[in-house]
C-alpha cells in the first residue's frame, strides 16, 4: 500500500518567529492556524483532523484543541521529538486515504525562548535514563557530540567542514527576511565560538527562539478546488531506533536510512530527481549524518559533501534554503519548519532563496538524539 | 539516583555496583548481552534474561568533553563522557576520569573503577588502562 498521492498539502505558515515575548504555546499555534487555513480557502469549520507535538502541557493535544475550538473525528499527538511533523504527514495520509478525514492541521507552537519553558529535554533520572544521568552528559548537545566523535574518529571528518555547513546555512538565511540570524558568518568563526560538547562549538548548536507553525494537509479532491497549487505527498517513510544515545546501534547511521528507503521507493523518484533538500540540522552533525543515512553520499563521506560550499546559495546542491535550525529560527521541534518551506519552493514562492524551477522536494526530519526519522518527498505535480 | 530507584529491573545492577562488581545481562535463549538492563530480552523477545558480571575491561567507542553542563554538574567541568564498549559485547555510558580531558580518544582501552557521585551514590567510572 502506498501513501502516493493520498493528500495534498493545502496551506502553510509560521506564526511570528524569533523572541516573541507576547505570546503563549497557544497564541502561536492560533497564529499559525488562522494564517494557514487562509492561505488554503478553508475555514476553521472544515478542519476534521488534528495533529500536534509538544510536551507544553498535561495533555497538550486536547489543551490545543480545545483553545482552538476543534472537535476533531481523527486525532495524533504523535510526539516522537522535532521529527514529529514528518511522521504526521504521513499519518495523515493514510487516514485521509482510509476516508476517516478531509482536513487535517498540523500544528507546532513553543516559547521556549521567551519563557524559557525549555521541558523539552528536562533531565530524567528513572527507567533507562538512571544509567546515563548521572555522568552528566547535556541533551541533546552531548549526544550529537559523541556521535560527532565516532565518526570523526572513524572516517577523518573535520570540524571544518562541520564549519562549513554552518555557514552555507547561514548564506541561505541571510536571503530570508524571517530568519534569525542574517549575517555573515564565516568558518573561523565557527571554529573560534565556544566549545560546547566537544567536537561541537557554539556554533554548531541550533538557534534556541520561540515560534509556531502549521501545515494544512487535505483529500485529493478537495485540494484540486483550492486556490493554491497542490503541492502532493509521493512518498514517505518513519523509523526509530533509540530513546538515550547509549542505546543506538550504530552512532553514525540514523534512522533515516530505514525511512529514507522507504520514502524514495514510494515516490520512484532517484536521489538526483531533487530539486531541493531540507533537513533537520539541530547541529552540523545532523546533516552529515542523515545525509549518509539517506544515501545522497556514501558512510563517511558527508562531511566531504558538504564542503567547498556546496549546500550554499549557487551551489549544486540546495539544502536548508531558509537557513535551517541554525540561522532561521528553531522553537524546540523544528521539523514543521521543513514541510513549510519545502511547499513554499515548489511553489516558487521564496523569493531571493528561490530554487528554479523546483519541482521535487524532500524533508528529512530528526528527533529526540537522532532517535527517529521521518522522511517526506513531495512535489508539484 | 532518584528516590524511586532502584527499581525492579536495575536492583540487582546498583547492588552489584556496591560491591564494586558491574553486572550485565545475558539472554538465555540468543546470548546476546544485554545492557541497560530488562526483563526480556530486546533481541529475541524472550524473558528472564541470567545476570553475569562483567571483568569491566573496554573500548571508547564514543567520547566527548564536556564544557557546558547542566546545572548539577557544573563544577565538574570539563569532563569527559563516554560510551564504552565492555569486552563481554555491551555498551554503556559512563565518564573516563583521573585523565587529561584532551588526552582521551575514540578506541582506547579503559579499565572501570568506582566512585561516589556528588549525590553520595556509588557509580562506575572509567579510566584509560595503564594510566
Amino acid at each position: 500500500m502506498s501513501l502516493k498521492y493520498a493528500c495534498a498539502i493545502a496551506g502553510v505558515a509560521e506564526s511570528r518567529l524569533g523572541v516573541v515575548p507576547d505570546s503563549t504555546v497557544m497564541t502561536l499555534q492560533a497564529e499559525a492556524m488562522v494564517k494557514a487555513l487562509a492561505e488554503a480557502g478553508l475555514e476553521k469549520k472544515d478542519v476534521d483532523a488534528v495533529f500536534s507535538s509538544g510536551n507544553w502541557g498535561r495533555l497538550p493535544q486536547l489543551q490545543v484543541a480545545e483553545y482552538l475550538g476543534i472537535n476533531p473525528v481523527y486525532s495524533d499527538n504523535t510526539s516522537v521529538g522535532g521529527a514529529s511533523f514528518e511522521f504526521h504527514l504521513g499519518h495523515a495520509a493514510a487516514a485521509i486515504q482510509a476516508g476517516l478525514c478531509k482536513v487535517a492541521i498540523i500544528l507546532y507552537g513553543s516559547t521556549q525562548r521567551s519563557r524559557r519553558e525549555r521541558r523539552i529535554f528536562e533531565a530524567h533520572s528513572d527507567l533507562g535514563y538512571q544509567y546515563e544521568t548521572p555522568y552528566g552528559l547535556p541533551i541533546p548537545v552531548g549526544a550529537y557530540a559523541l556521535a560527532a566523535s565516532r565518526h570523526m574518529a572513524q572516517y577523518g571528518t573535520t570540524s571544518q567542514q562541520l564549519a562549513e555547513l554552518a555557514v552555507s546555512t547561514r548564506a541561505w538565511a541571510s536571503l530570508n527576511p524571517s530568519a534569525y540570524r542574517r549575517e555573515k558568518l564565516t568558518v573561523d568563526e565557527v571554529l573560534d565560538s565556544q566549545m560546547i560538547a566537544s567536537p561541537l562549538h557554539r556554533l554548531d548548536c541550533c538557534l534556541v527562539t520561540d515560534g509556531g507553525g502549521c501545515v494544512v494537509v487535505v483529500s485529493p479532491e478537495l485540494a484540486k478546488s483550492l486556490p493554491k497549487p497542490p503541492v502532493w505527498l509521493l512518498g514517505q517513510g518513519e523509523s526509530h531506533s533509540h530513546a538515550q544515545i547509549s542505546e543506538m546501534p550504530d552512532l553514525t547511521i540514523t534512522p533515516a536510512a530505514e525511512s529514507g528507503k522507504r520514502a524514495f521507493a514510494m515516490a520512484g523518484i532517484k536521489h538526483s530527481d531533487l530539486d531541493v533538500v531540507e533537513i533537520y540540522d539541530s547541529f552540523t552533525i545532523t546533516v552529515i549524518l542523515t545525509l549518509e543515512s539517506l544515501g545522497f553520499c556514501a558512510p563517511g563521506e558527508g562531511g566531504e559533501f558538504v564542503s567547498s560550499n556546496r549546500t550554499a546559495p549557487g551551489g549544486e546542491f540546495p539544502l536548508n534554503t531558509n537557513g535551517g535550525g541554525l540561522s532561521y529560527c528553531h522553537p524546540g521541534q523544528y521539523g514543521i519548519f521543513l514541510l513549510i518551506e519545502s511547499v513554499r519552493q515548489l511553489r516558487g514562492e521564496c523569493g531571493d532563496r528561490q530554487v528554479n524551477n523546483a519541482t521535487l522536494a524532500l524533508a528529512s526530519g530528526t528527533g529526540g538524539v537522532l532517535s527517529s526519522n521521518s522522511t517526506c518527498i513531495l512535489g508539484l505535480e | 539516583m532518584a528516590e524511586e530507584l532502584p527499581d525492579p529491573d536495575s536492583s540487582p545492577y546498583w547492588e552489584g555496583i556496591n560491591i564494586e562488581e558491574l553486572r550485565y545481562q545475558q539472554c538465555n535463549h540468543c546470548n546476546i548481552s544485554i545492557f541497560y538492563p530488562r526483563s526480556i530480552c530486546p533481541n529475541c523477545g524472550k524473558p528472564d534474561p541470567i545476570w553475569q558480571t562483567s571483568k569491566g575491561k573496554g573500548t571508547i567507542y564514543a567520547c566527548s568533553v564536556i564544557h557546558r553542563a547542566p546545572p548539577a554538574y557544573k563544577e565538574d567541568t570539563p569532563y569527559v563522557v563516554a560510551l564504552v564498549d565492555l569486552a563481554e559485547g555491551f555498551r554503556m555510558m559512563s565518564r573516563i576520569i583521573d585523565c587529561d580531558t584532551n588526552s582521551v580518544k575514540v578506541g582506547q582501552e579503559v579499565d572501570v573503577v568506582y566512585r561516589k557521585d556528588n549525590t553520595g551514590n556509588r557509580i562506575p567510572y572509567f579510566t584509560l588502562h595503564n594510566s
